[in-house]
């Protein structure tokens, strides 16, 4: 019988973050920027079917990075939750603030405990108000922390370089169109080996969503479709799809998990 | 494990449906599954208020539904200004006739369980798969109508593959059956359906549409106690819902009130309401 080896909490953690960290940063960015009328999220997601954002309640989005059955998992969660308690009490007592809490636990116990493995998921909750004064964005993260942003954030794959742009060019109270071209050039402006380049990203690569204000209907959430999109952002050059070793995070992304992204997928040893 | 977690049971996947997750989960949350005490069963409806009169029609490129505003208890008026026509979701609308506090909550979950669906499956369900759904909570509401506390909706809604106006009625044991042109539930549904019989044709134009629905709830109220009239001197008017491919959309209060004070106004006339023409008859047609 082997004894096991003594391995540092500090040590246990670090390894866990690290993993969950890679894994996140396997997909490409989503951006969040709030608007004049509210929230914009965008992302790069060339599948028209998996959605890496959606409505969770009148005012509320969820958007999210990383393994896509980690967080689809925790979206339906998230609908189940809200319209349980929107049920029971009333539709205003459904916050964003609740269900960053609801999340930021959940993350937390599943990120601690020794049994699981962390979740490979970064996601935002977004709330519009009736002013932007109320509009929030929640970031959580893999070990269920939780942080309030404001005016811009980003998660996903190159959030640095992306965010280093949106710290340049993002604007206050900027009108839909206006936002929606800084976030779309910002997930274009990534760095390659070091190198940092923009690229247009194609409109029918782009998954846009916003939560409207001005929406006469009770429920905000909007998508925003790639006829209206080529619309709102107008003529950006030629568009190019972004390279091939990027698109790891499709539920089939399993491959990645076991190193290089070009090597065949391997079952894991029983 | 720590409590503040989210429970096990919203993160496991599986059903898209809210009632049959309540029902797995919450089963006290859900209207039909409250236990009346034993004993003296089909009198309960008396001490709880009903609902009345809900008419719909359809037009070409859509319908109108809609619902008058008196909850009777017994013999005594519950409530002048009752909504009996809700928003089902975007494209459909559903009104109650029955036991009110149970049909409204109905309608609040069957609201629910229509957003939920289209939040986790991403897509809207089909107006078919609508009726279906609705047909099973009032189903499941059968131990309750039994017992005197009946609810009976109608569901109508703009089908978005068709492109038509669609209405379906229910009966208490969940049974439900399409109706091409019109249709009428509640204790005045005799009088406002001979009325639509009369009035509606197949090229009503949306506006007319709501006129025959005012005249069709102005002939219930006339000869059911329990269906209320155009309140004039409280304005108080029908609820009107008018479903095309734009979506649903309630008329406001003010053009109402301008339909209903011509309707009340042309029967100052001839209180019998609009004459219908009697092909093969005489000159003068008769009522």
């Amino acid at each position: 019988m082997s004894t096991p080896f003594y391995v540092s909490p500090e040590q246990l953690m670090k390894d866990r973050a690290d993993f969950a960290r890679k894994g996140i940063a396997r997909g490409r960015s989503l951006a969040a920027v709030q608007y004049a009328d509210g929230v914009l999220l965008v992302t790069e997601n060339p599948s028209q079917a998996l959605h890496k954002v959606s409505e969770l309640y009148d005012r509320l989005a969820f958007a999210a990075v990383g393994r896509y059955n980690e967080f689809e998992n925790l979206r339906i969660a998230g609908v189940r939750l809200a319209d349980m308690r929107g049920y029971s009490y009333d539709r205003r007592d459904v916050t964003g603030r609740g269900l960053a809490n609801a999340y930021a636990q959940t993350l937390g116990t599943i990120f601690s405990s020794g049994g699981e493995k962390p979740y490979e998921v970064e996601i935002f909750v977004a709330e519009v108000g009736a002013t932007a004064a109320g509009d929030q964005i929640y970031r959580l993260t893999y070990e269920g922390r939780v942080a309030d942003e404001h005016g811009f954030a980003v998660m996903g794959g190159d959030a640095d370089t992306v965010s280093s742009y949106l710290t340049e060019h993002y604007t206050d109270g900027a009108s839909l169109d206006a936002a929606l071209q800084v976030a779309v050039a910002a997930l274009g402006h990534t760095s390659d080996g070091g190198q940092v380049q923009d690229r247009v990203i194609p409109v029918e690569d782009l998954e846009v969503a916003v939560l409207d204000r001005t929406r006469s209907q009770p429920r905000k959430f909007r998508r925003i479709l790639p006829a209206r999109l080529a619309e709102l952002l107008g003529d950006r050059g030629p568009a190019e799809t972004a390279p091939e070793q990027h698109s790891s995070e499709t539920p089939a992304g399993g491959a990645a998990e076991t190193g290089g992204g070009d090597e065949p997928p391997v079952a894991p040893p029983l | 494990m720590s409590d503040a977690r989210i429970p096990g049971a919203f993160l496991r996947p599986g059903t898209s449906s809210f009632s049959d997750f309540l029902a797995e989960n919450a089963p006290d949350l859900l209207p039909a599954r409250r236990s009346l005490p034993a004993g003296s069963p089909g009198v309960t409806g008396e001490f709880a208020p009903h609902g009345t009169t809900i008419v719909a029609v359809t037009f070409p490129g859509g319908l109108v539904m809609a619902g008058d505003r008196r909850a009777t208890m017994g013999n005594v008026i519950a409530q002048r200004d009752i909504q009996k026509v809700f928003p089902a979701d975007e494209y459909s609308v559903v009104g109650i006739a029955g036991t009110a506090g149970l049909a409204v909550e109905m309608v609040r979950l069957f609201q629910v369980e229509l957003e939920h669906y289209e939040k986790i499956e991403g897509s809207i369900l089909s107006l078919d798969g609508k009726a279906n759904r609705l047909s099973a909570l009032i189903r499941a509401n059968l131990g309750m109508a039994m017992q005197g506390l009946a609810v009976v909706p109608m569901f109508a809604g703009y089908d978005l593959d068709s492109g038509a106006g669609r209405i379906f009625g229910y009966d208490v044991t969940g049974g439900r059956h399409e109706e091409a042109s019109f249709f009428t539930v509640g204790s005045g549904s005799l009088f406002a359906r001979g009325a639509l019989k009369k009035l509606w044709r197949d090229d009503l134009s949306s506006d007319d549409a709501v006129r025959v629905c005012l005249q069709a709830l102005y002939d219930a109220a006339d000869d059911d106690s329990a269906t209320g009239g155009p309140d004039l001197t409280r304005r108080i008017f029908p609820i009107v819902w008018v479903v095309t491919a734009d979506g649903a959309v309630q008329l406001d209060e003010g053009a109402i009130g301008a339909l209903a004070d011509q309707v009340v106004g042309a029967r100052m006339a001839r209180p019998d309401g609009p004459l219908a023409p009697l092909p093969g008859g005489g000159e003068e047609t008769q009522a």
